[in-house]
């Protein structure tokens, strides 16, 4: 693929210590950034991205050629406006977008590190990507933001450099993942392994891709993304392309037709061993467990405004796991706003055209920007 | 803005940390914001009021004085405010101690149901009191615990809140109210704001 060796990356020569024992050295971070520093470089936001997203938050994509996961949120004029702001993502540790994965070369081997990739964890992936302060020469952000796993990052992240941020977005996340959330993920993680062309992790060497296992694992996550209400209206129980059933188990409903797609298409872009390391870093990821069970000692270095946004339809990191944050910050006198947001589009509702979700956003960056 | 907040605003001094229970669309806030120097916060049940108020740039919670008011530690803020809600909730003594956990002192300002058109009304008509202030019907009005100046007199006194100053406000004029003129400020003011602490 020509494209990926455009991407911008940074090698970071710093030693890093991994939460697993392990230590990494010289290690790239691929990354993309929108808009432009100004000066006094007080215009940066660093976006971090969810679980199957990556750097190219905004435009379109130049690998998969699609609209960045973020173009509703992200632009000229958006909500996080690139014409005022410097917008920087970076793709995660253990990603297939560029960053240190299991899809690089281990150089003991000569081969991908496949299941010998480091277990990595949230806490890892937000202490590689703040290289990238350094590399831009700046100081403090002017705000950190993002989505679901996105938003877990922005809690560690401002846990972990409690000065290097003035606003704080989690949206639409949990500060521990909760049972149920573990066990999607698990589901995911054993349809891959099931898939014989897995081989144990180690099926670059075979040749093959375990798309199967991939594509199951992207068809039951893509329902947590979703809506009881928003699939009953989108596809209730519409046929696809037949005028009645078939009696046999080809894709009768539309909604089995649609999960199939989105199945098949997810394969082409994003790599199993990745969808196994990144599920694996949710799952371990519970910041009250680092400060002893309590969550309020994870933000009480910091001075930075929080902003918390829910969406009521979203029941994989519900209204109330986010209120749990707004909570923990109130009990410490934090400067914490939170609002829920109406949407029957679930979980997704983050990276969808939710005009009420879009203006709040925008509302708080601008005028927490003019107060600077 | 309406006198009821410039009353309140003088209550509180430059500097102060303030929540404001049912902030509305922010206007109490983003005053004392910009006057006192406040560092205000907000609690507020509407969606589309907290959108408002994030806007204006100001910082406020989605959420219910019921439920939400006991994530606050004990005399975190210096004042609480509440604003004519008193008489919606549906354990109105329950929010008053919670308002006096959280802020060192509070206040708290009621439609009074002494006023003597209310009194009128319900005399002549025969029907359920609507007035500026309280301009609902009573099959969807949000007030299901309406109270007099007097009845809050005695409520505070019963429970040993401390009433540090009470004024009567009757459209334009602000006059304090006392033990010897309550009789006559329970029935001439159509709201009641009183600062109290416990």
């Amino acid at each position: 693929m020509n494209a990926k060796n455009n991407i911008k990356t940074l090698i970071v020569k710093k030693p890093l210590k991994l939460d697993c024992g392990k230590t990494i050295n010289e290690f790239p971070i691929a990354y993309e950034t929108y808009g432009s520093l100004n000066k006094i470089k007080d215009n940066a936001i660093l976006v971090f991205h969810a679980l199957t997203g990556d750097q190219f938050v905004t435009g379109q994509n130049p690998i998969t050629k699609k609209d960045g996961w973020w173009s509703y949120a992200v632009g000229p004029d958006k909500a996080i406006d690139t014409k005022k702001y410097f917008v920087i993502c970076a793709n995660v540790m253990g990603g297939c977008m560029g960053s240190f994965g299991p899809g690089h070369e281990d150089p003991s081997t000569g081969t991908a590190f496949g299941t010998n990739f480091p277990v990595i964890t949230i806490n890892d992936m937000v202490n590689a990507q703040y290289n990238l302060l350094d590399h831009f020469g700046i100081d403090k952000l002017f705000s950190i933001a993002g989505g679901s796993m996105g938003g877990m990052q922005v809690l560690q992240f401002i846990s972990n450099f409690p000065d290097k941020a003035k606003t704080v977005i989690p949206i639409a996340c949990t500060s521990s993942h909760s049972a149920q959330n573990i066990a999607f993920n698990e589901l995911g993680r054993q349809a891959i392994a099931a898939d014989s062309n897995w081989k144990g992790g180690d099926y670059s060497s075979a040749d093959t891709i375990p798309n199967k296992g991939l594509a199951v694992a992207r068809m039951a996550a893509h329902i947590t993304y979703l809506s009881k209400k928003g699939l009953q209206e989108k596809f209730g129980r519409k046929l696809q392309e037949r005028e009645d059933l078939k009696f046999g188990f080809d894709a009768d409903f539309q909604i089995e037709s649609y999960l199939r797609y989105q199945g098949s298409v997810f394969v082409d872009r994003f790599d199993a061993n990745s969808y196994l390391y990144i599920t694996r870093a949710m799952d371990y990821f519970d910041l009250a467990k680092q400060y002893k069970g309590n969550l309020s000692d994870a933000f009480k270095a910091t001075r930075a405004k929080f902003f918390i946004i829910s969406f009521t339809s979203d029941w994989l990191y519900p209204t109330q796991e986010n209120k749990d944050i707004v909570i923990a910050l109130n009990s410490i006198g934090a400067d914490v706003g939170f609002v829920e947001i109406e949407s029957d589009k679930g979980h997704d509702s983050f990276l969808l055209d939710v005009p009420d979700f879009l203006s709040a956003l925008k509302n708080f960056l601008d005028k927490s920007y003019t107060e600077n | 803005m309406k006198n009821e907040f410039q009353v309140i605003s003088e209550l509180i001094e430059k500097d102060k940390k303030v929540l404001d229970v049912g902030c509305g669309d922010g206007i109490l806030m983003q005053f004392l914001k910009n006057n006192k120097n406040t560092n205000i916060r907000g609690l507020e049940i509407s969606k589309s009021k907290v959108q408002e108020c994030i806007a204006k740039g100001l910082t406020v919670i989605e959420g219910n004085a019921e439920k939400d008011l006991k994530q606050f530690p004990d005399k975190s803020f210096e004042y609480v405010v509440l604003s004519q809600t008193l008489q919606a909730f549906l354990n109105p003594e329950l929010v008053i101690n919670e308002l006096l956990r959280v802020g060192k002192k509070a206040i708290v300002t009621i439609p009074n149901f002494g006023y003597w058109r209310v009194r009128l009304h319900l005399l002549i008509k025969g029907t359920m009191p609507i007035t500026k202030t309280l301009p609902d019907e009573w099959y969807n009005t949000p007030n299901i615990h309406m109270c007099s100046i007097k009845d809050f007199f005695y409520f505070a006194k019963s429970r040993n809140i401390k009433i540090f100053k009470s004024l009567a406000i009757n459209n334009q004029n602000v006059s304090i109210i006392n033990d010897s003129n309550l009789t006559i400020k329970n029935f001439f003011a159509d709201l009641g704001i009183f600062l109290i602490e416990k």
